[in-house]
């Protein structure tokens, strides 16, 4: 569980205020997507999640520990962190190798080390790779790469830093599958976006940011078709719920974000409409 | 980082600032000769408050005193060496001094270096300072490509940061191990650092090809820089502190040490 109480923070170089009191409570197996415009301070947030920033002011408990009187290195064991950028962690010559680096330095045998390398390989579809240098994969592939370097210590907690950007329709798909799996698995995964389509599409908890702050929080469905929310943190909301709102006058809800729910509404009225002719 | 915050260039107005940078280049490389001809703590002191007025002028004290900040570790570290050595082997200890002297005078030597090369940079706009090598004859090309790694330096201590949370975010500890290990444990944030700086240039060459870059063989500069009044009192100046600085050396023996100049 995490549990974020107060928190201020400001970056020493820029002296500007990224969280100005922030409070935030996560649960054990929760799915919560933060979002908000660029600069609200979203990976600022999650930074202060594994220990990497520390609250200039509040705390942040993570289990019940407070991350100013625990290392990054030992917090990582329980929050594992996936940089929006794989090119600032690949460095070893094989993908395998990338992919031991996390579990040599938290200690694990030999034995255990190879297991589990193994089993991210194959669980992010990489098996033709094991020997390939990561630098020589797509970028796409490389992303996959930092995601299965991460998740081969199975942390309790799967942070991703922007996974849907370069990553094409299918990418995605499969991103998406990935993470609703990791969820059922009991995993908290929280992931920081302004992919709306993809947020609209796995449905979790919504902590949308402005300027810092909390504006907020709760089902993805009440926040992203919310006019006055969505205006405030510049979040556009999703093309079907425009479309629903759009043709609020034919007596269609406005809070739809799944398309597939969309559907059936739409299957249901035209049905309607037919038999009243 | 922070050494390299006491380089870097924020945009002021003042009478220090719109000195030519040929000019204040010059100033730097005196103030460098005579504080490497001199080792002795006087003519050092001397030395050290010269560049002082410049800096209050300039309006830089702030980051100016950053940068000697940043530059006290090793400071210190050569204070230290240069102390215990002196004990040791007082052979290395110049004639008419105690090590702690000679071991301050070096370290003031140094803080002359940073300090003089600090005030140039904080009062230097890279922009000028590539009109500077430009105007004086040096290749567009190797202008360029100076004032772009002079540019990129922050972008690169920016990028260093990231690289390792992201690998503290992934169980590595820096501080761990011994001597060795430490070093070793480096390598995962060098190795995506020199990766991305020589994608970055790949990518940057071909934005400059793709924007016609070298078309011009002649270039033309909407500013031109030319030698005003200041300019040429910090010449004046410049030249009289060389010149009291050969003198000195050369023609005043002994130079007084304050280990002499002390009771005994």
């Amino acid at each position: 569980m995490i549990e974020v109480q107060n928190v201020f923070f400001t970056y020493p170089t820029a002296n500007v205020e990224a969280l100005k009191d922030v409070s935030l409570k996560i649960d054990n197996g929760e799915f919560v997507a933060i979002m908000g415009q660029n600069g609200a301070g979203k990976t600022t947030l999650i930074k202060q999640f594994n220990g990497l920033l520390k609250p200039s002011k509040g705390n942040v408990l993570v289990d019940g520990v407070n991350t100013r009187e625990i290392s990054v290195a030992q917090l990582a064991r329980t929050v594992g962190f996936v940089f929006q950028n794989p090119d600032h962690q690949l460095f070893s010559e094989t993908v395998e190798d990338e992919i031991a680096f996390a579990l040599k330095n938290f200690g694990f045998n030999e034995e255990i080390i190879e297991k589990r390398v193994t089993w991210a390989i194959n669980l992010l579809d990489l098996t033709e790779y094991r020997k390939t240098s990561p630098f020589m994969l797509s970028g796409g592939e490389r992303k996959r790469v930092a995601l299965a370097s991460v998740l081969a210590w199975d942390p309790n907690v799967v942070i991703l830093d922007e996974p849907t950007i370069g990553q094409d329709h299918k990418q995605k798909e499969r991103l998406l599958q990935f993470i609703i799996q990791l969820n059922s698995q009991g995993k908290t995964v929280i992931i920081v976006t302004h992919d709306v389509e993809f947020v609209a599409e796995c449905n979790p908890r919504v902590v949308l940011m402005v300027r810092g702050q909390i504006v907020a929080n709760g089902e993805a469905k009440q926040i992203l078709t919310n006019p006055d929310i969505a205006l405030k943190a510049c979040v556009v909301p999703p093309q079907i719920t425009q479309i629903f709102q759009g043709l609020a006058d034919l007596g269609f809800p406005a809070d739809i974000i799944d398309v597939s729910e969309a559907g059936k509404i739409i299957f249901e009225h035209l049905e309607l409409e037919g038999r009243k002719r | 980082m922070s050494v390299f915050e006491g380089f870097r260039f924020r945009h002021i107005s003042s009478p220090v600032h719109r000195l030519d940078p040929r000019v204040k280049f010059f100033f730097v490389i005196v103030m460098f000769v005579a504080a490497v001809i001199f080792f002795e703590l006087l003519p050092l002191i001397v030395l050290f408050t010269l560049p002082l007025p410049f800096v209050w002028l300039g309006g830089v004290q702030r980051p100016w005193m950053k940068s000697l900040r940043g530059a006290m570790f090793l400071a210190v570290f050569l204070f230290v060496f240069n102390l215990v050595f002196g004990y040791f082997s007082p052979s290395t200890v110049p004639y008419g001094m105690v090590p702690l002297e000679y071991a301050t005078a070096m370290l003031l030597r140094f803080l002359v270096l940073v300090e003089s090369f600090s005030t140039f940079f904080l009062t230097t706009s890279p922009d000028h300072l590539s009109l500077a090598l430009e105007q004086s004859h040096v290749p567009y090309e190797f202008t360029f490509a100076f004032t772009t790694a002079v540019r990129f330096v922050p972008v690169l201590a920016e990028e260093a940061q990231t690289i390792m949370d992201a690998q503290k975010a992934r169980g590595l500890e820096l501080e761990r191990g011994n001597f060795m290990k430490r070093v070793r444990n480096y390598i995962p944030i060098l190795i995506p650092l020199i990766v991305s700086a020589i994608r970055r240039s790949l990518e940057l060459a071909e934005a400059m090809e793709s924007r016609a870059w070298g078309a011009v063989k002649k270039r033309t500069n909407l500013y031109v820089l030319k030698l005003r009044r200041g300019d040429l009192m910090l010449i004046i100046i410049s030249i009289i502190i060389l010149a009291a600085a050969l003198y000195v050396r050369y023609f005043v023996y002994p130079l007084p040490t304050i280990t002499m100049l002390l009771p005994k």
